[in-house]
């Protein structure tokens, strides 16, 4: 496993050059909005891969609230804290790409608030995990991504049921896109998403290594207050 | 096309920016091992 790693890097890094290339060079000029349209290539992977990783997320916080498996609450944690960092990506292009074409950075129209209101809910529950010290932590924090993970699909289907500033959906719900760019967009959502597994097991590594140690600290910690004792 | 290099930029910094921290703790935690094994 850990040969592979820098291989998959490799591919991974290759992969996404491939994708930068391909939005900056080989997609199309979008006729209304002209070149800034390729934030697209960025900001709609990114949230596509943040709802993945929140989806995964709720899974392993059911699977912990019902089994409390140690291997769900890392992937819990590992899972939130990428796809805040992805969720991030989001809420930063966005208005990047609003500015010049709506001629605004933001609006509270129900896309762009419950995206915010999921971002904030992701960080709040990192920020429970990195301040709390209670035994009981975990299972809060599996309680609260139960909730959290119930803005994902008000997201998702915030621009196919109701009139809002963000554009309808142009992959189903209605909508449409040239071919060459839905392959472009595919390429960059494969990328980020390779990108994303990668950052996953690193992360995941590194919360099973610090267990590992916590543990031990833990036992020597015992140990000595047992030999002081004697 | 400031604005598009700029959305891409802040992709690439938002990313590293994580992956530094990830790193950080990475380099702390080898601390704290080696800190085990020398006792």
């Amino acid at each position: 496993m850990k040969k592979a790693f820098p291989i998959l890097g490799l591919l991974t890094a290759g992969l996404l050059t491939y994708a930068l290339y391909q939005a900056l060079v080989v997609a199309p000029t979008e006729q209304t909005m002209g070149d800034v349209q390729r934030i697209f290539y960025y900001h709609v992977p990114s949230a596509w891969t943040a709802f993945l990783l929140f989806s995964i997320n709720f899974l392993a916080s059911v699977w912990y609230l019902l089994r409390r498996n140690p291997v769900a609450d890392m992937v819990a944690v590992t899972t939130a804290e990428v796809g805040v960092a992805f969720c991030t990506v989001v809420l930063v292009t966005g208005p990047l790409w609003a500015r010049p074409v709506w001629g605004i950075w933001w609006t509270w129209d129900l896309r762009l608030t419950s995206t915010l209101v999921l971002w904030l809910i992701y960080v709040s529950y990192l920020v429970l995990r990195r301040f709390s010290s209670s035994g009981q932590t975990p299972v809060l924090a599996a309680a609260l991504a139960v909730f959290g993970a119930l803005d994902v699909p008000l997201v998702y289907f915030s621009i196919w049921f109701f009139r809002t500033q963000h554009p309808q959906p142009v992959i189903g719900g209605g909508g449409s896109i040239d071919p060459r760019m839905l392959h472009v967009l595919l390429i960059n959502w494969l990328a980020f998403l390779c990108f994303a597994f990668l950052v996953c097991w690193s992360r995941y590594r590194l919360e099973a290594l610090w267990r590992e140690v916590e543990e031990v600290q833990a036992l020597e910690a015992l140990a000595e207050t047992g030999s002081d004792r004697r | 096309m400031k604005f598009l290099y700029a959305a891409y930029a802040a992709t690439w910094i938002i990313h590293i920016m994580y992956l530094t921290t990830v790193v950080r703790r990475y380099a702390r935690l080898k601390r704290e091992i080696e800190d085990l094994g020398g006792k």
